[in-house]
């Protein structure tokens, strides 16, 4: 891809813990475009979040990162802090989970917006508060001049959400990260949230990382999706090819594991037995294999690595991937 | 079915192990020193030492000698017996007192923290205006009412310390009465004695023994500021507080006097807080837990 | 305003109000929902937050005291209980809860948690005790040698469900009310429990009430749903009817809003419809009018009652969509 704007090289994450080593990434590629959207899912503990921080370089003291994170032409590991604090909120913006713990409860929502905007793109107050009144109409609350001297807990999650959106897209970034932004919410309310996030994306060319434990939330808005699983990527692909012609077979357990609407009610689910492996006690051969209904003698030994599939996108994991077939 | 694929047995060895490592030279210093103090106080009467009260007014403030391994007082009584028999004095006082507050406290607590309503605006009441009396004043009211003994003194210290106990229960419970384990408790029908005692305490007494410990190392300083004042156990009793008191008069001339008391005060309050940490940590069930 | 389902209903909720005072204002929690649940049958609950699902299904157990309504179990009505008769009738009514492993107590064994609804039902033969709880959390997945020594925090989320799944079968009760049991657990384990649900309910005879949000979890269990919508019921009907032609705007609102795992169903741009408002201060007429497309001066004044729209199919609205 030639207007790559991130890309993460063969990135491991180490934390030392109590246990001994737990490996939180592993040897993970990954790249977007400008503009585009990659959805990243995974259950918990598949080191997404981890990714996450890798790319934003908030990892813990403790943690030892390898590899390369490419953004924007500069290598964010060789980058002084002085200059990666400045890219952080300005060019790279992040959306958390819970917009309680993410925006700080004793400022006012028009204090945090407009000290971020001073911040990082030295505005007087006045064009500030303007502009924050504009980015709080944008993401959708009503009456955005009162709510600049509201406190987050006056607010509802979903509006609380919508703020932690305003002061992420606030300095017109070109990598949003949301890291499951709408996992605290109901559903309803999380519709409206995607919604948003689609439109500003649209409106701004703004390229997104979509970290999300549901396969339905990226179905419909990401470009491509890559599904970890105990720190790899196992599959990536565009959304059509990894929805219909998936290759590893975690992706299709995962899918088919879940319940559908269409189906009668009593339909037994085809449940993947077993739990993840100890990220602390990493397996010899392929971490999916224990729980795998496809996994032969070779899966236990060996350790798959990605390949290609028909076109050069389209990456998996697997000794034994499902065969190109017809969506039903 | 499908049946679990348990693998925890080696995760439960690898616990241990880490357990015993993790404990560090400071932890085993702590429990040696405290393994020593109490020793020498247990069995202080057996110990071949001169009496802590017989004065040798020929040899005051005499320099350590064979006799005398860390030399005499003011009054020529032996320095390390009145050491060893006043760490006797600060031990009791400062174990029995908090006894006193982490079980009048710690049961307050817990009722006040389950029942909530009034009974919790009464308990929580009346803790504060124990609080709001200056603890000298009311030691020194008691002291002349009831007269000076260690008795007075561990009870004064214990009621005085009721209240910190009950805000440290009071607290756990809030947050422990909320959980679904109790929900769930009380919707298989059980009495309120067997939440409380069952569910409950064991939750509750952990961070109430850390508080313990603590509790006892503030209690020893505080036994020592009393009978420093001149407040605390009676005379010719030596406790620590009572040595540096006395050993003050003679700072120019035998600093000694009033320091060795104090490392011995400091060392042992250090050890108390170093044994109640490290146990905090050690007990949590959710460490390790990933 | 009630819905006959069966000649036996094994739960009976009549008009219950629930309400609360949270910082000097009363939070009108549950105000007038009837329901009622057939012998071996699930029902599923579904609703926002704060809509009062989960305060319904402690109101059935009297966790917490109805302002007035009756909640009869098996004709027994359970708010006239008090003491002794309500620990009876408890032992028949068991409750599992959204995060498994706050619901069980941290320092204590898993065998001893099990056995715990035996000790204070008061089978005091040990033997006897053990027999039961190895038996039981052998029906529930679980190696009672390998388990039952253990503390809950060596256990993983799953895990941990399957336990409390495991109490609160362990005194062969006829009714569970299941508060979101799935919601904390990720998606491979969540369908390992689901299917351990519906085992369980056919081997032990087991009538449900499964409360959640996510309803496409609740129609895979359900025999019948019902839609709550701050404090009130909207809809109530047999699963696949609701699914297929819902008949409460709030109804179509809430599973236009699930998404779908494929990529060919571009989400439709939702309706902008707001947020719910507080329970403290819920609107007058019908609840859902604020957020409602179809809302007009009657849905201000009047309150819609649950009435019939299709066979077995009940909604509250003035102006249904079938």
């Amino acid at each position: 891809m030639s207007d790559t704007l991130l890309s993460v090289e063969d990135a491991v994450v180490d934390l030392p813990t109590p246990r001994g080593n737990l490996r939180a990434v592993d040897h993970v590629d990954l790249a977007v475009g400008a503009g585009k959207t990659l959805g990243i899912v995974g259950e918990s503990g598949c080191g997404k979040t981890m990714l996450s921080r890798t790319i934003l370089q908030l990892l813990p003291k403790k943690a030892k990162l390898s590899g390369r994170v490419m953004f924007d032409g500069q290598d964010l590991l060789k980058l002084p802090p002085e200059k990666l604090r400045k890219l952080r909120g300005r060019s790279l913006a992040v959306v958390f989970q819970d917009p309680m713990t993410s925006l700080n409860p004793v400022l006012t929502i028009g204090t945090q917006l407009i000290e971020t905007i001073q911040e990082h793109l030295e505005l007087d107050l006045a064009k500030a508060r303007q502009r924050s009144v504009e980015l709080l109409a944008a993401v959708g609350i009503p009456a955005p001049e009162q709510r600049l001297t509201q406190y987050p807990h006056q607010l509802s999650g979903g509006m609380r959400q919508r703020v932690a959106i305003a002061i992420a897209l606030s300095c017109e970034p070109k990598l949003l990260i949301a890291d499951e932004p709408t996992t605290a919410l109901d559903v309803t309310i999380q519709a409206q949230i995607l919604d948003l996030l689609a439109r500003e994306q649209q409106r701004r060319h703004m390229a997104m990382i979509l970290i999300t434990h549901d396969l339905g939330v990226v179905a419909g808005r990401a470009d491509e999706v890559a599904v970890m699983y105990a720190g790899r990527v196992v599959e990536r692909a565009p959304t059509p090819a990894l929805f219909k012609q998936m290759r590893m077979p975690y992706t299709e357990a995962l899918l088919a594991a879940l319940p559908k609407l269409d189906a009668a009610p009593h339909t037994p689910l085809p449940a993947i037995s077993g739990r993840p492996p100890d990220p602390t006690r990493p397996l010899k051969g392929c971490s999916f294999s224990p729980r795998c209904r496809y996994a032969t003698e070779r899966c236990s030994t060996e350790k798959p690595s990605l390949v290609a599939a028909e076109t050069p996108e389209h990456l998996y994991a697997c000794f034994h991937p499902i065969a190109a077939r017809v969506p039903a | 079915m499908a049946t679990l694929e348990l693998s925890l047995e080696d995760e439960a060895g690898a616990r241990r192990a880490r357990r015993g490592r993790r404990l560090g030279m400071l932890f085993w210093f702590a429990i040696g020193w405290m393994v020593l103090v109490f020793a020498v106080a247990i069995f202080a009467d057996l110990l071949p030492l001169p009496s802590p009260t017989d004065m040798d007014m020929l040899e005051r403030r005499a320099p350590f000698s064979v006799e005398h391994w860390l030399g005499t007082d003011g009054l020529g009584r032996d320095e390390l017996s009145r050491l060893i028999y006043g760490a006797r004095i600060s031990l009791i006082v400062g174990l029995c007192a908090p006894v006193i507050g982490v079980t009048i406290g710690g049961a307050l607590g817990m009722l006040a923290g389950y029942f909530r309503g009034r009974f919790e605006s009464l308990v929580v009441g009346s803790m504060d205006v124990l609080l709001a009396f200056p603890p000298l004043i009311l030691a020194l009211a008691v002291t002349a009412f009831l007269g000076q003994s260690i008795f007075n003194l561990t009870c004064i210290l214990g009621v005085l310390g009721i209240p910190a106990f009950m805000r440290v229960a009071r607290a756990s419970t809030l947050t422990l009465a909320r959980r679904e384990f109790v929900i769930a408790a009380q919707a298989l029908g059980a009495s309120h004695a067997r939440i409380l005692l069952r569910e409950l305490l064991p939750n509750v007494l952990l961070p109430l023994l850390a508080f313990f410990l603590l509790g006892v190392a503030v209690t020893i300083v505080v036994e020592g500021a009393l009978s420093f004042l001149g407040l605390g156990v009676p005379p010719p009793i030596s406790s620590w507080g009572s040595m540096i008191g006395e050993g003050r008069e003679s700072l120019d001339v035998a600093p000694r006097l009033a320091f060795i008391p104090a490392i011995a005060m400091f060392l042992t309050v250090l050890a108390f807080n170093l044994i109640g940490d490290t146990m905090r940590a050690l007990t949590d069930p959710r460490q390790g837990a990933l | 305003m009630m819905q006959q389902v069966s000649s036996d209903p094994l739960l009976k909720v009549e008009n219950l109000v629930v309400e609360y005072a949270v910082g000097g204002r009363t939070v009108h929690a549950v105000s007038g929902v009837s329901l009622e649940i057939a012998r071996g049958e699930t029902l599923g609950l579904v609703g926002e937050s704060g809509c009062g699902k989960s305060t319904l299904g402690r109101a059935v157990l009297q966790l917490r005291k109805a302002v007035s309504g009756k909640v009869l179990f098996d004709g027994h009505d359970l708010t006239a209980m008090q003491g002794d008769a309500l620990r009876k009738m408890r032992r028949r009514v068991q409750l599992i809860f959204q995060d498994p492993i706050a619901s069980l107590n941290p320092r204590r064994r898993i065998g001893d948690i099990v056995a715990e609804p035996l000790v204070i039902s008061g089978v005091a033969d040990p033997a006897k005790r053990k027999q039961i709880v190895d038996d039981v959390l052998s029906a529930v997945g679980l190696d009672p040698a390998l388990v039952g020594g253990r503390l809950p925090h060596e256990f993983s989320g799953g895990q941990c469900q399957r336990i409390c799944i495991a109490r609160a079968l362990v005194l062969n009760p006829e009714f569970i009310i299941c508060d979101e049991p799935v919601s904390a657990l990720d998606v491979s384990i969540r369908a390992q429990i689901l299917n351990l649900l519906e085992e369980m309910k056919a081997r032990y005879g087991l009538t449900l009430l499964f409360i959640a949000h996510d309803l496409a979890v609740v129609k895979s269990v359900s025999d019948r749903v019902a839609v709550m919508y701050l404090g009130r019921l909207c809809e109530v009907g047999p699963s696949e009817q609701l699914f297929a032609s819902p008949a409460h705007p709030y109804t179509a609102l809430l599973i236009e809003a699930i998404p779908v795992p494929d990529p060919d169903v571009r989400p439709t741009q939702s309706v902008p419809v707001g947020e719910p408002p507080s329970p403290i201060a819920p609107p007058s007429g019908c609840r859902f009018r604020t957020r409602c497309p179809r809302a007009d001066a009657r849905c201000v004044d009047e309150v819609p009652e649950l009435r019939m729209v299709a066979p077995g199919q009940f909604a509250a609205c003035h102006h249904p969509l079938i």
